[in-house]
């Protein structure tokens, strides 16, 4: 009988510990996420399919997306997350495009129109303008995530290489 | 007399110095054209302050400071600009870029220079802004700002230590600077010594350098040179070294990621001491350095007093020009030196030597075989590296590892190339993974930096969505009350 209350007693008290600690260290969010945040690129294209590079990872880590759905990450950026993961690398998935050279985007400033499209697609804020005057980009804020391109009505966005 | 240390490793190399020491120094003629590479030393194109035809006397600027990092460059003699051209730089990967040529007219008129014998009360601050305009930087061979060097905040200085080891073989530029000008250089660390506050200099000589060490003993004989110690240290590869002769002279270590203020020591080079005196006594700044000029593919290996910027091609021919066995340039020494591709390259600040190597001199058609894992590149290394490991790891671009090995620690001093038995040649394999590393380091600076953009982007667009939300609810609200007043309001007429 005294063996079963000391075992209870010692058993509510770890279960107390426990009960505190679970409060007072709680982790906020999931910190894989951050982890697998910090590998990517940060482009914020898209062209994972997911609206940036958080939500990706996000997704990683619930285990919605694959990990070769990168390609500003490239291999190196596979990889890296197989690594973390504890995964196999496999290679980029083809259908969402393949890595290319670092590029920046250019807006040819005589056809430009001042329509705003663009400053509202662009995910980093790096282009510069105000309705009917002449955009530009901040060339050292842009992540060459080519998403500028589609709204522009005149076509006067080019992505010029680093 | 001082007790000296040792390091760890470093190896005894043919000295091959008499060559360029038989002959006596000489001035260099004015060259015909200079030449000044347009390059600052994070790699950015800095801005020229002259302009097409203008006319430059020495020592006006023609390339301003930008910052403590980038001090002036002043024209070396008089002459007109001929423009800027596309020419290649002097640095190991042979970039090209804008650089400014001037046409030397030969009469080397001069600006006015303002100087002062008695610096003593001078305050240590304003001497270090005139240091810097007057374009100084380590003359042995990094070219770090010399002003930045002597500011040490916020460590506590002890000890001056003056750089005159030269223990790369070829090389003997600041064994000719000793031999011919020891007052300067004494002159330098006495003016040092005022501004670090200090009261100990050490000044190491190679102890092959005979002649050196008799001139500097008589010059501190005939002056007042007090605290000076010259101390000659031993011959062997890389004695030279910043750290390596901290340690052999103070017994103490620079610490990995450190600078030696950290420790209590500034070490400055020779050339650099005389420098300054120049600047400080005459106001003239730095537009002349020594430069040996050597190696078996040269008729008359000597040291030259010349103007920086001068192609090197001009100083060849003053040493009589090209032997039947010329077979490669090489600025620096045979050791830290890069290939040059053709001689119409200038010198530069950090220009301490042109190797013009012959037949076999310091090329060997040595094929690289693969590693032994014998060891012997460790027992070399003076900065007490694996290089074995750092081989695998870079080979494999394993940046993480290599991190992990200390990369950033090696000095880039090749013992470990000389010894290997497989002529594997590891400091290029060093140098390429380094320069890899720092490029991922701005790659994952740059992804921060767009990370916090987005995430600042996505917050701004959630409150404009609830500020949107709110008026839209406000203006409902009040849209629902002015018709409530309207419809109390109208039966009443």
């Amino acid at each position: 009988m005294l063996a079963f209350v000391v075992l209870c007693a010692v058993f509510a008290f770890f279960g107390l510990i426990l009960g505190y600690a679970s409060i007072r260290f709680k982790v906020e969010g999931n910190p894989i996420v951050e982890k697998i945040n910090a590998l990517l690129p940060q482009t914020q294209c898209g062209q994972c399919l997911y609206p940036g590079c958080r939500p990706y990872a996000e997704a990683i880590a619930s285990g919605k997306a694959d990990i070769n759905q990168c390609p500003p990450g490239g291999e190196a950026g596979v990889k890296a997350l197989a690594g973390l993961l504890g995964l196999e690398a496999k290679p980029l998935d083809p259908e969402l495009g393949s890595e290319k050279p670092k590029r920046v985007a250019v807006i040819d400033e005589k056809k430009c129109i001042g329509c705003t499209l663009c400053i509202q697609a662009c995910p980093v804020d790096a282009i510069l303008g105000a309705p009917k005057l002449m955009h530009t980009v901040i060339a050292s804020e842009c992540t060459g995530c080519d998403l500028c391109l589609p709204p522009c009505p005149v076509d006067c966005i080019m992505m010029e290489a680093l | 007399m001082f007790g000296l240390w040792n390091f760890d490793g470093g190896i005894h190399l043919p000295a091959h110095k008499a060559e360029s020491t038989l002959a006596p120094m000489q001035v260099a003629e004015l060259p015909k054209e200079l030449i000044y590479p347009l390059m600052m030393r994070n790699g950015e194109k800095a801005k020229p302050l002259v302009s097409t035809g203008e006319q430059v006397r020495r020592g006006q600027i023609v390339v301003g400071a930008d910052g403590w990092m980038n001090p002036p460059l002043h024209a070396a003699t008089s002459g007109k600009v001929r423009g800027i051209e596309q020419r290649l730089w002097p640095q190991p990967s042979s970039l090209v870029g804008d650089c400014i040529v001037i046409d030397v007219d030969g009469d080397d008129e001069s600006v006015e220079f303002q100087g002062t014998a008695n610096y003593a009360s001078i305050q240590p601050g304003e001497l270090l802004d005139k240091i810097h305009a007057a374009g100084i930087v380590g003359l042995g061979g990094a070219a770090f700002p010399t002003a930045v060097k002597l500011n040490p905040q916020p460590y506590a200085i002890d000890t001056l230590l003056l750089n005159g080891a030269e223990c790369e073989p070829y090389i003997t530029c600041d064994d000719s600077l000793l031999r011919h000008f020891p007052r300067e250089v004494l002159g330098g660390a006495k003016l040092l010594m005022h501004i670090l506050g200090v009261n100990r200099c050490l000044l190491a000589v190679g102890e092959d350098m005979q002649d050196a060490i008799i001139a500097l003993e008589k010059a501190q004989s005939e002056g007042e040179y007090g605290n000076i110690h010259i101390i000659p240290v031993p011959a062997i590869y890389p004695t030279g070294g910043e750290k390596q002769l901290i340690k052999v002279l103070t017994g103490r270590e620079v610490p990995a990621h450190g600078i030696p203020a950290q420790i209590g020591v500034i070490c400055q080079n020779v050339a650099t001491a005389a420098a300054i005196h120049k600047a400080i006594t005459t106001g003239e700044p730095l537009i002349s350095r020594i430069v040996t000029i050597t190696g078996r593919g040269v008729l008359h290996p000597q040291n030259l007093l010349a103007r920086i910027g001068t192609p090197v091609a001009e100083l060849v021919e003053h040493c009589g020009g090209y032997t039947d066995s010329a077979e490669r340039l090489i600025m620096g020494g045979p050791m830290m030196g890069f290939a040059l591709p053709t001689d119409d390259l200038p010198i530069t600040k950090a220009t301490n030597c042109i190797l013009v190597a012959g037949q076999g001199e310091v090329i060997h058609d040595k094929q690289a075989m693969p590693c032994i894992r014998c060891g012997a590149c460790a027992t070399a290394c003076p900065v007490s590296l694996l290089p074995q490991q750092l081989y695998w790891h870079a080979r494999a671009d394993n940046l993480e590892r290599v991190m992990d090995c200390h990369l950033p620690d090696c000095i880039e001093c090749g013992c470990c190339d000389i010894v290997c038995p497989s002529h594997i040649p590891l400091v290029q394999y060093f140098r390429s993974a380094k320069s890899k590393v720092a490029a991922k380091e701005r790659e994952s600076l740059k992804a921060d930096h767009a990370r916090l953009r987005y995430e600042a982007r996505q917050a701004r667009k959630e409150r404009e969505k609830l500020e949107k939300a709110e008026s839209a609810k406000r203006k409902k609200a009040l849209l629902y009350n002015t018709t409530k007043i309207q419809q109390k309001s109208e039966p009443v007429p």
